[in-house]
């Protein structure tokens, strides 16, 4: 298990935003993470990547555990955050190189040509990062994930914003990258995850509602559309 | 943008010494610059917040923050990161002043006539004390999202910590109170390393300095909400 999560408790203040979940992630698979807007998706990624601690509740990364050994874990995972931040001022290369050295990644320079031409940011590689459009910057923001070769991948909406020939290139690559790693990715697009995610876990109110493989989903729900299982689930 | 604010500095002091009558070296008739290293403190206090107020307020507000922390990197090696980087900033802001240093050493009477070493030592002084308010402006950064809050919060404290203690200290005049709040100032150090004699109690003070507001930094930090 390169994933594996225990009674995971997030509290902000009063509020539960996370209340006692448990799954587990496998290599090769690309786990799909649904759930309406305030779930508590973000929060329980952001606990994985060591951004936040947990209230209670443990969760391990390839063995290792976000709280006792944060650097380990937060070396073995790629993130891309909700909405992509990145440093606008910087060129692209630039930006991979800063990362990269954050990462200690060997090679280096060899590396950021991989990447580049990976997530397709060949034409725009000597751009400054402001000047990109959407689709170019959520490439960054793959391209930034993957520089240090991470085992796991956790990607936030990885494809929010992004047109219908950006969506086939990016879907493309993140399945490819599934072969091999383990890979989180949340998002609201039911479709993607028809396309993409072997297992898919539905979150509502901080609870999990749902954890199966697709065949799974669809074979307990008799023909029933992922779109209305998610409805049926979270409302 | 840093380029920017070294400029503005250099041109504030360039003015402050050699043109406005007030404060010109010129005018004064005396070659030497003490005159210099009694204003930039001053010129410190805004210069120094200017530099620091990005570093973490504009990483959170732009949430680039998060990509940091994710990184594999402690809470303490990013901010003595960022404190560095900052001080490093500093120091090309005060290289090009010692132009000033050759100006006096070529005016004086007989030529040459200038005090070195208490100009070594001032120049330590300054560097010291614009680390302390590196110091300062880098918690006043961590506390905020907001760049101008953290910059009015850093010229403050850089004011108050300069020259509040020493202003404080004469509501307890002949007490064992005043010498206790001037020594906890910044100024009394300042001074003391200024006439050229590096004592350990002030060298002492600033590594203290530094180290408690970095110190609050990381409290500031580690305790994450956002």
């Amino acid at each position: 298990m390169s994933i594996s999560v225990k009674a995971l408790t997030k509290y902000f203040g009063q509020q539960k935003a996370v209340d006692g979940i448990s799954f587990e992630a496998k290599p090769g698979q690309i786990l799909g993470f649904l759930g309406p807007n305030g779930a508590g998706k973000s929060t329980t990624m952001k606990m994985l990547t060591g951004y936040l601690s947990p209230s209670a509740g443990e969760a391990e990364v390839c063995g290792q555990n976000v709280v006792t050994a944060p650097l380990q874990v937060k070396s073995l995972i790629g993130y891309l955050p909700e909405n992509t931040p990145l440093y606008n001022e910087m060129y692209v290369r630039e930006f991979l190189g800063f990362v990269g050295q954050l990462y200690r990644v060997h090679n280096l320079d060899q590396r950021i040509r991989e990447v580049i031409a990976m997530v397709g940011l060949g034409s725009e590689q000597h751009k400054k990062i402001g000047e990109l459009s959407k689709g170019y910057k959520q490439r960054v923001g793959l391209a930034q994930a993957i520089i240090h070769n991470p085992q796991v991948l956790i990607l936030d909406e990885p494809t929010s914003g992004l047109d219908p020939n950006q969506l086939a290139d990016i879907r493309k690559l993140i399945r490819d990258l599934g072969k091999n790693k383990t890979v989180i990715l949340s998002t609201h697009i039911m479709q993607e995850v028809e396309a993409l995610c072997d297992e898919v876990i539905i979150i509502s109110k901080g609870q999990i509602v749902a954890n199966a493989t697709m065949a799974d989903l669809k074979s307990q729900n008799a023909g029933e559309s992922l779109e209305e299982i998610f409805r049926k689930l979270t409302s | 943008m840093a380029y920017i604010t070294i400029g503005v500095f250099l041109l504030a002091c360039a003015l402050l010494l050699w043109f406005f009558p007030d404060t010109s070296i010129l005018d004064y008739g005396y070659a030497e610059l003490g005159s210099f290293f009694g204003l930039v403190p001053f010129l410190f206090m805004f210069l120094v917040p200017a530099i620091t107020m990005r570093s973490f307020a504009e990483e959170r507000k732009e949430g680039t923050y998060v990509l940091l922390a994710t990184s594999p990197l402690t809470d303490l090696q990013l901010i003595a990161a960022k404190y560095l980087a900052c001080v490093v900033l500093l120091l090309f802001a005060l290289i090009p002043t010692s132009v000033y240093y050759y100006s006096i050493y070529q005016l004086g009477l007989p030529k040459g006539n200038i005090d070195s070493g208490a100009v070594i030592g001032s120049y330590l002084g300054l560097f010291l004390l614009g680390n302390a308010f590196t110091a300062i402006g880098i918690f006043a950064s961590s506390i905020t999202k907001n760049q101008v809050i953290a910059f009015a919060v850093a010229v403050f404290l850089c004011f108050f910590s300069f020259s509040g203690f020493d202003s404080a200290s004469k509501l307890f005049e002949f007490q064992f109170l005043e010498g206790l709040l001037v020594n906890l100032g910044i100024n009394e150090h300042y001074q003391s390393i200024s006439r050229g004699v590096l004592d350990t109690r002030d060298l002492v003070y600033f590594i203290t300095f530094v180290a408690l507001f970095l110190g609050l930094s990381k409290l500031a930090i580690g305790g994450r909400k956002w």
